[in-house]
């Protein structure tokens, strides 16, 4: 909402300063949003005359005129306008002004070569009205004497751009704005007294709201006004609308939106002849179209309400006017609306259609139901005063009485919501100017609400009013008290943030990435999931929910491979979504490594990164995160954007119930397919919901200590096995000779070629022995020895290597 | 001369020559052997003179003792000889660099998410999360946000079917909804996470995070809600004093509802949060509707409190000084260098949030 201090004056008695009403406004929460200093800016707008044109040397539709601008010397500006000639009296923008049309400032530049020191405006550019073609022309009578002097009147006061909540219609207009202003102690509210104008006759154009199932419209309100003469607004007007940059057209059409934006009652002007007998406000009916005062042609609905005559529509109702019954400067007769639409209505109509207008705006947000007259009077009366004409009678058609809203209030559920006390003489002074009409009941108050506010309906609003006009600034601060009744963090929160630093101190950058991704990546990872489509994505490459972390990953990692780092590792810890439902989604840490490990170092022999380097993140930080003493269990059935050979799954049991963990190298046909150039690139992915929580707290986990101070013993052995023989299965079964004895296995050499069949490699491994109880004797060992050969070779089919 | 004098005299000549190991070894077993000289003479304390004895294995001992020293000495010189010339030769550039270290780094948003909840834990705030995909419900009606109402249109909301409604959520204060609907109240919780609303420029992203805060009680006055957020941002900001102001505001979910500015200043080129006379506007807030706790079946006539919303992005560029939201997502290894933080510093009360 645009507003300008001098408009409010119209309605508000003060002698504050501009910085106190800026204040004051965001105070009582009609917040300013931008101030616009038009009078500044409109300084350097002024009046000059052509003395001389020349063709432009370098170019057949620009003429270098000489201009005379009130100075000793005439100065040199190029112009591409047709009526550009001498002696021609218009505007001249110098250097420094802002055209405000398209918000350009001006500078001194070549032109083809010529400077212009200025432009000559055309009245678009200055938003005086649509006319763009040429230069103004002014009236060399009243300019001759103004040459070199301000076309703007110094007194424009800056353009206050509001923004104003949707619960604020009544904000909407000047006047509403100024009330409450008053009711905050800025200023006294002036009360107009209500027009007195003669009504002859009764108005003619008959006016029917059909009674239809959701009939949009409740009330229209019309009154007809013969023998006008339509014309330019006098300059009060037009500096009105100019002032809150609204562009003047006709005074019809600037009276009925200057009523619009002073009362917040919203118009429309038919030019009567045009209307075919009578008015009938109805439904429309499918296929039906019209051509609105946007020159658009728009295909309606059934169920949009329309103002329709006996050839069709005449106009979408509260929304926009057609062309077909537009007034125009020849227009004789004029029928001006003032109805009340309903907000759902309004806005359901304007969303199928994507019509946005100040009408539409307005009643959407709720008008004043009771203003309907008051429109029709205000404009009426300025019609006559400036067109002539004589004013019928007031029409106004109801299908729906207006009911007040009337609230029960107890004064004090205001200190219990507000914190602090105050008056009951201030509360009632404060309501009673806001409009409300008050009956004292001792303990609570009868409260008639005023009909300009629709947001108004309970009493907690009424405590609102009485906050916000009192001033948000006594509301006391009490200091929170440092009490904590439950834990901040519960156990899987706990574990995101450690699994999320634990990634992070292997190396890796967390990233965070959209929830979404490319439709077309997220099936390279979408494994057996579909693709969960976003209706309305904004942009076609971010058109689907992701289902795994590592799509959007993948395509930054590239980016920065492009930027030229090589060496990277990524990760991300958040959602991944597996069906378009509220909680169809899991919470995944997944990262990805390119590149090398030791690049070109002096040290140490570079080699690419590979799979068991992010297998031992992976593993170190399920570890770390409290999972050591968890039995691991490793398959190779990843999804199909892993390496088929060189991935794995993670399970915390045999029964191989939930996935913990993937991790492997990204398949070489994505990479070929998102041309992603890198030695290496190996990816993980954990699943934090499968993760168990932990049975035992780490204080509970930690009282348990058993060391053996016994002797510990070392053996080594090789084992020839099949090619295909997994080695945690070998681990196993040695582990699995003696629990208690056998510590740890240890695979130390892993060999295939000479003097090994083709289908066999062989595994060294050392195994460490160690009893709790007592010091091993050879003897002992020898069995122990024995034992895990012959186990070994039993179970798996392997001979020692000798 | 007695035998032992001679042995000493002639074994202290022979160990003040310059000798090597082996050398020495080499007395040693001369003496102290099997049949060394010195082990030889223990042997013969039997069979000396009663009166003699006693003074004879006296001497021996000495002997024995004086030249033990010596030759564990000589050794011991010919060790630290030997380390001192191997050490001459080990000398190495040790201005050769090390080995590389990557150095992992947290996002600053996780990281002011982190800092957020440690404040908040402190005044007795405990951590909800609700899902990123919504239903229409509790991400409007609920919150008193009927579906003809203007203030929808400040949400472009993203929808993922055609009755538009499952969406995903444009604010955390569904997780309000969801909150108060799974327990009893009173409530007192924090709920961080990301939102996401179709807008696309400088200051928005489509994705973004938001931390909603709520606290339902008897009890719970504006006083409350204003005490609450002055401790926050004073915390957050780390300063020691700090301007704020409440403006009255509107959402459909609170009322009374206030937007809250902090006073800045810009020294060179740097914002300065909690001097100078501008303004920042970075939370919304209010006393929680009662149409919401009807909602959820919690009685406005027994229970009030307040609930708010902050970004959590925005609070960040205030904090570290980032200028473009956009570039929290974008996943520039440099930017997230520069920015991000080193896993260990995990916000805390008693170190503080930041170093």
């Amino acid at each position: 909402m645009k507003i300008t201090y001098d408009w409010l004056k119209d309605y508000l008695q003060t002698k504050n300063s501009e910085n106190q009403l800026l204040d004051k406004l965001t105070d009582i929460g009609l917040e300013v949003e931008q101030i616009e200093n038009t009078s500044a800016d409109l300084n350097k707008f002024i009046v000059a005359k052509i003395i001389k044109t020349e063709k432009h040397p370098n170019a057949d539709r620009l003429k270098v005129c000489d201009v005379d601008i009130g100075k000793k010397k005439l100065i040199k500006v190029v112009c591409g306008a047709e009526n550009a000639k001498e002696n021609l009296i218009t505007i001249y923008a110098s250097p420094g002004a802002i055209i405000p049309k398209n918000k350009m400032e001006i500078t001194i530049s070549q032109i083809r070569g010529v400077t212009s020191f200025g432009m000559l405006c055309s009245e678009s550019e200055l938003n005086l009205s649509e006319e763009s073609e040429g230069i103004i022309e002014l009236i060399p009578t009243k300019f001759k004497q103004r040459i070199g002097k301000k076309y703007f009147n110094n007194n424009t006061s800056n353009l206050i751009d509001l923004s104003i909540t949707p619960n604020r219609p009544d904000c909407l207009g000047v006047r509403g704005i100024a009330r409450d202003l008053a009711t905050a102690g800025f200023g006294k509210l002036k009360i107009s007294k209500p027009n007195k104008i003669k009504f002859i006759g009764k108005q003619k154009i008959g006016v029917k709201i059909l009674k239809e199932k959701n009939q949009g419209c409740t009330a229209f309100g019309s009154c007809l006004i013969t023998n006008v003469k339509n014309t330019e607004s006098p300059k009060w007007l037009k500096d009105k609308l100019i002032s809150v940059g609204q562009k003047p057209i006709s005074a019809i059409v600037d009276i009925t939106n200057y009523v619009m934006l002073d009362l917040n009652r919203p118009l429309h002007a038919y030019d009567a002849d045009k209307i075919n007998k009578g008015i009938i406000v109805r439904n429309a009916k499918k296929g039906e179209s019209f051509k609105a005062l946007d020159n658009k042609e728009y295909k309606l609905d059934e169920g949009m309400c329309v103002i329709a005559d006996n050839s069709g529509v005449l106009g979408l109702g509260g929304i926009i006017g057609g062309i077909r019954s537009g007034t125009e400067i020849q227009t004789k007769n004029v029928l001006i609306e003032s109805a009340y639409f309903i907000s759902r209505s309004i806005r359901k109509t304007s969303k199928i259609l994507n019509i946005d207008t100040d009408a539409k705006f307005r009643f959407e947000r709720g008008i004043d139901p009771l203003s309907i007259e008051e429109g029709l009077i205000k404009s009426a009366k300025l019609i006559k005063d400036i067109c002539g004409g004589e004013i019928s009678k007031i029409d106004i058609q109801n299908t729906v009485k207006f009911k007040e809203t009337n609230i029960k209030f107890e004064i004090e559920l205001f200190e219990k919501i507000s914190g602090f006390k105050i008056s009951n003489k201030e509360i009632l002074k404060i309501l009673n100017n806001l409009g409300f009409e008050i009956k004292n009941d001792k303990k609570f108050l009868r409260l008639k609400v005023p009909s300009w506010r629709p947001d108004i309906t309970q009493p907690i609003d009424v405590v609102e009013e009485l906050v916000r006009i009192h001033g948000y600034d006594k509301i006391k601060k009490i200091d929170p008290i440092k009490v904590r009744s439950k834990p901040t963090l519960n156990k899987s929160q706990k574990l995101f943030h450690f699994l999320q630093r634990a990634i992070a101190s292997k190396g890796y950058q967390e990233t965070i990435t959209w929830s979404f991704t490319d439709s077309k990546i997220n099936d390279l990872f979408k494994f057996n999931m579909k693709n969960i489509e976003i209706v309305n994505p904004i942009s076609s490459d971010l058109n689907v929910l992701r289902n795994s972390i590592l799509s959007n990953l993948i395509m930054y990692i590239n980016k920065n491979l492009d930027r030229g780092f090589k060496d990277l590792s990524f990760f991300e810890i958040g959602p991944v979504f597996y069906g378009s439902n509220p909680g169809e989604q899991k919470t995944v840490i997944g990262g990805l490594r390119s590149g090398k490990v030791s690049r070109s170092s002096w040290l140490e022999k570079e080699r690419n990164v590979d799979i068991f380097d992010i297998k031992k993140d992976v593993i170190q930080t399920l570890a770390e995160s409290g999972y050591e003493n968890l039995k691991i269990s490793i398959d190779e059935k990843t999804p199909s954007y892993y390496h088929p050979g060189k991935s794995g799954r993670i399970f915390f049991n045999k029964e191989k119930e939930k996935v913990v963990a993937y991790f492997g190298e990204i398949h070489p046909n994505i990479l070929k397919k998102i041309d992603i150039k890198t030695e290496a690139l190996i990816g993980f992915e954990i699943f934090i919901d499968n993760l168990k929580g932990q049975k035992k707290s780490l204080k509970d986990q930690k009282i348990k200590y058993e060391i053996s101070d016994y002797q510990k013993s070392e053996r080594d052995f090789a084992f020839v096995i099949d090619k295909n023989f997994k080695s945690q299965e070998l681990i196993e079964v040695i582990s699995d000779v003696d629990q208690e004895l056998i510590n740890n296995v240890n695979i130390f050499d892993i060999y295939e070629g000479e003097n090994i069949p083709k289908d066999k490699k062989s595994i060294a491994l050392n195994v460490t022995i160690q009893s709790m109880t007592k010091t091993l004797k050879e003897e002992d060992l020898e069995k122990i020895n024995k034992l895990i050969i012959d186990t070994v070779e039993n179970k798996t089919g392997a001979k020692i290597r000798s | 001369m007695s035998d032992l004098k001679k042995i000493k005299e002639e074994f202290l000549s022979k160990l003040g020559g310059n000798l090597n190991l082996s050398e020495i070894n080499q007395i040693k077993s001369d003496l102290f052997g099997k049949n060394g000289l010195i082990s030889l003479q223990f042997k013969k304390i039997g069979t000396i003179a009663e009166a003699e004895r006693k003074k004879f294995a006296s001497n021996l001992n000495i002997l024995k003792v004086e030249l033990q020293e010596l030759i564990n000495s000589k050794i011991n010189e010919i060790e630290i000889n030997e380390i001192n010339e191997k050490l001459e030769k080990e000398k190495i550039d040790i201005t050769l660099p090390e080995r590389s270290f990557v150095r992992g780094k947290i996002h600053p948003v996780s990281q002011t998410i982190d800092e957020i909840s440690s404040i908040f834990s402190e005044i007795g705030f405990s951590v909800e999360e609700g899902p990123d995909v919504e239903n229409e419900y509790n991400n409007f009606t609920a919150l008193n946000t009927p579906d003809n109402h203007p203030a929808r249109d400040m949400h472009d909301t993203f929808y993922l079917d055609q009755n538009k409604e499952k969406l995903l959520r444009t604010h955390t204060s569904p997780v309000q909804i969801r909150t108060m609907l799974k327990s009893k109240p009173p409530f007192k919780i924090i709920a961080p996470g990301r939102t996401y609303r179709s807008d696309s420029d400088q200051t928005h992203s489509p994705m973004f995070h938001q931390v909603e805060g709520l606290h339902i009680d008897k009890n719970i006055n504006m006083s409350h809600l204003k005490g609450c957020l002055n401790y926050f941002i004073k915390e957050f900001f780390e300063v020691d004093k700090i301007k704020m102001r409440f403006r009255p505001s509107h959402f459909p979910f609170t009322e009374p509802s206030a937007e809250v500015d902090i006073g800045y200043k810009i020294k060179d080129g740097k914002i300065v949060i909690g001097e100078g006379d501008k303004w920042l506007e970075i939370l919304g807030c209010g006393m929680v509707h009662p149409n919401v706790l009807k909602n959820v079946k919690v009685d406005p006539e027994k229970y009030q409190g307040y609930a708010f919303g902050i970004g959590i992005d925005r609070l960040a560029m205030l904090k570290y000084g980032i200028n473009d939201l956009r570039s929290f997502f974008e996943c520039d290894y440099r930017w997230l260098n520069h920015f991000g933080f080193d896993p260990l510093d995990v916000p805390t009360n008693y170190r503080g949030l930041s170093r």
